[in-house]
């Protein structure tokens, strides 16, 4: 009960304070009526214009607050950076359809903020009414200059205003609820007018995918060059020293066989270390059992390869194959995330999960270790976020010091 | 023969050290960094050098320009660059200075020892020795080469890969007299005037290859 009075009085007070925003309207709305003819007269008036919109701003920016606290949603700002100099500023003020969005939204929570405040505040004052109608009726029998509304309209009648008790219950459970709806209803006045315009958004989501669409071109640059270092670095030199050894044991074969051999030997031992690079490179790029078993078959033998002292507990539902660099990028996330725990989180136990949500991958890996992660420190987190966000994935660390740390990642996954 | 080696790759520069060694080269230093490759070229003076194009630090084609950088103090110091692949770019550049001397040779041919080491003494006399594989990337591209008969085509190649006359007779099983006739008429397709020196017909041949 206590509660439900507690509540009733902050959506009250909210309402309230959505109607004492709106009153800044008719302030704002003379303002910008006398600024913009006379600042073709005068330059106060630009003054007062450029003053007027950041205070429609300042409302609107508070408003964008409270309306995303409502809706559990970030209202996005929809402002461009300002140039400096009045009236370069003036001149992008008026031309930037923020402005005049701001001045209809206050416009319009006006009116909506004061009659939202005037029905929920009527609405109990009516309540109260009713409800105590035959005792106001007892107490004042006869027609006084202050009748209240409810005694005028029965006309002191004793049925009619015992009829009012019911009514006021019902107007008690109305009052009660109606605040949330008309709050709700102003959050999305204040969403639809004071967030960005679809075009806004569109473009916001232009910027981000030339961002990833980058990011990705540059993560595949990366890894070529690292195939090229690893293929010049590793097997093409131990093929040059073989095909050496060789050419040095044909030199002295007849000479000196037993020196021959063991030219010939070692040899043989760069060509068998050249194969291993060349298939760990192989297995670096594409690794075959992810090619034969798909994501869950390759995940149970990373985890296999990788084990170690430290138990890896895998929890994978998924059973479907996956398009192929969707299931790439799934492994490498997984992969990368793995060796991060195992390499520098000092845990002793490790969980992946992965989760097929039909149109979404959801992929965790966390481990018991003492946290600290940060993805602004080192390559392996910033590679793992490269390589979602060319899938428009996402990464969320949670990683305290002390531990536990987890990944959270989503890759989209609709086939 | 004073030897001087550059390569970054521990495997690769033991060998090569071990191999010259066995070959009666004396290796005066073996350099493992591009940026200590010139001076140690200048101040040790090298009889030949023996030089990986990518070195550290930014393993691309420091070797090459150090190679570069130290034959413009002393003009015409013998170097032999390797490579695991060959640029045309690169050859042209190692030959601009036009001094001779040069080597270009991919990594793949210290197989062919007695080759490669006849590669590097002819390097350090003086002579020009391109990659078969250079050669024949430069003698894909050019439809003038057309008028060469296959056989002219063969000494061509050999020539540029730095042959004498008497190894291009060895190897075509024909006269020596039979290889300067074919010398000259080929240089006369190509208009090219007949010329003496070893390194100076593979330039002539390269520059003209080239142009």
């Amino acid at each position: 009960m206590r509660q439900k009075l507690r509540r009733a009085v902050s959506e009250l007070g909210q309402l309230l304070g959505g109607t004492a925003i709106g009153l800044a309207a008719p302030f704002l709305l003379f303002l910008t009526l006398v600024s913009v003819p006379s600042s073709l007269a005068a330059g106060l008036g630009i003054l007062l214009f450029v003053g007027v919109v950041w205070l429609a701003r300042r409302l609107a920016d508070l408003q964008r607050h409270r309306a995303a606290t409502v809706l559990a949603e970030p209202v996005p700002s929809p402002y461009l950076p300002l140039p400096k100099g009045l009236l370069a500023r003036a001149r992008m003020l008026i031309g930037e359809p923020a402005t005049w969005r701001d001045l209809a939204w206050v416009l319009c929570q006006f009116p909506v903020g004061l009659l939202s405040v005037t029905v929920a505040i009527g609405l109990w004052l009516g309540a109260v009414e009713c409800l105590f109608a035959p005792l106001l009726r007892a107490l004042l029998p006869t027609r006084t200059s202050f009748d209240p509304v409810v005694l005028e309209l029965t006309g002191r009648s004793g049925p009619l205003t015992w009829l009012l008790v019911p009514v006021g219950v019902g107007l008690v459970v109305l009052a009660y609820h109606l605040p949330r709806h008309l709050i709700t209803g102003q959050a999305r006045l204040a969403n639809a007018l004071l967030g960005p315009t679809s075009a806004a958004r569109l473009s916001a989501r232009v910027d981000r995918l030339t961002a990833t669409r980058a990011a990705a071109v540059d993560a595949s640059a990366v890894e070529l060059r690292r195939v090229e270092r690893d293929l010049h670095d590793g097997a093409q030199v131990r093929l040059v020293a073989a095909t050496m050894n060789l050419g040095m044991a044909e030199d002295v074969i007849d000479a000196d066989p037993a020196g021959a051999k063991v030219l010939m030997a070692e040899a043989k031992a760069s060509v068998g270390a050249a194969l291993t690079e060349l298939r760990d490179l192989v297995r670096g790029i594409h690794p075959p059992v992810l090619a034969d078993r798909g994501l869950t078959g390759a995940v149970q033998a990373l985890a296999l390869k990788l084990a170690s002292g430290i138990p890896i507990e895998l929890d994978l539902r998924l059973d479907r194959r996956l398009a192929a660099p969707v299931e790439s990028a799934a492994y490498f996330v997984i992969a990368e995330s793995l060796g991060n725990a195992l390499r520098h989180s000092g845990a002793q136990r490790i969980q992946v999960t992965v989760t097929d949500q039909g149109d979404m991958l959801h992929i965790t890996v966390g481990d018991n270790g003492h946290g600290g992660a940060d993805p602004l420190r080192g390559t392996g987190l910033r590679g793992i976020q490269r390589r979602l966000s060319a899938f428009d994935g996402t990464l969320r660390i949670t990683s305290p010091l002390g531990g536990p740390t987890v990944l959270d990642m989503e890759l989209p996954c609709a086939s | 023969m004073r030897v001087l080696i550059a390569e970054d790759q521990l495997l690769l520069r033991d060998g090569l050290t071990r191999m010259l060694t066995a070959y009666g080269f004396d290796v005066v230093a073996a350099v493992d960094d591009g940026s200590q490759l010139v001076e140690a070229l200048v101040s040790l003076r090298p009889d030949v050098a023996v030089v990986d194009v990518r070195l550290p630090p930014t393993f691309t084609d420091e070797g090459l320009r150090a190679a570069i950088a130290a034959r413009a103090e002393i003009p015409g110091l013998p170097v032999l660059i390797l490579s695991q692949y060959v640029e045309r770019l690169y050859a042209r550049e190692l030959l601009s200075d036009r001094a001779g001397a040069v080597g270009y040779l991919l990594k793949d041919r210290v197989g062919d020892v007695r080759q490669f080491i006849d590669a590097i003494r002819q390097v350090a006399t003086g002579a020009t020795v391109m990659d078969p594989e250079v050669v024949t990337q430069l003698l894909h591209q050019r439809d003038t080469l057309a008028a060469l008969t296959p056989r002219e085509r063969d000494v061509l190649r050999l020539m540029a890969e730095g042959r004498t006359n008497a190894a291009i007779a060895e190897h075509m099983i024909i006269t020596e007299k039979s290889v300067s006739n074919h010398i000259n008429t080929l240089f006369a397709k190509l208009g090219l005037p007949p010329s003496g020196s070893g390194h100076r017909r593979v330039l002539a041949v390269l520059a003209y290859l080239d142009q």
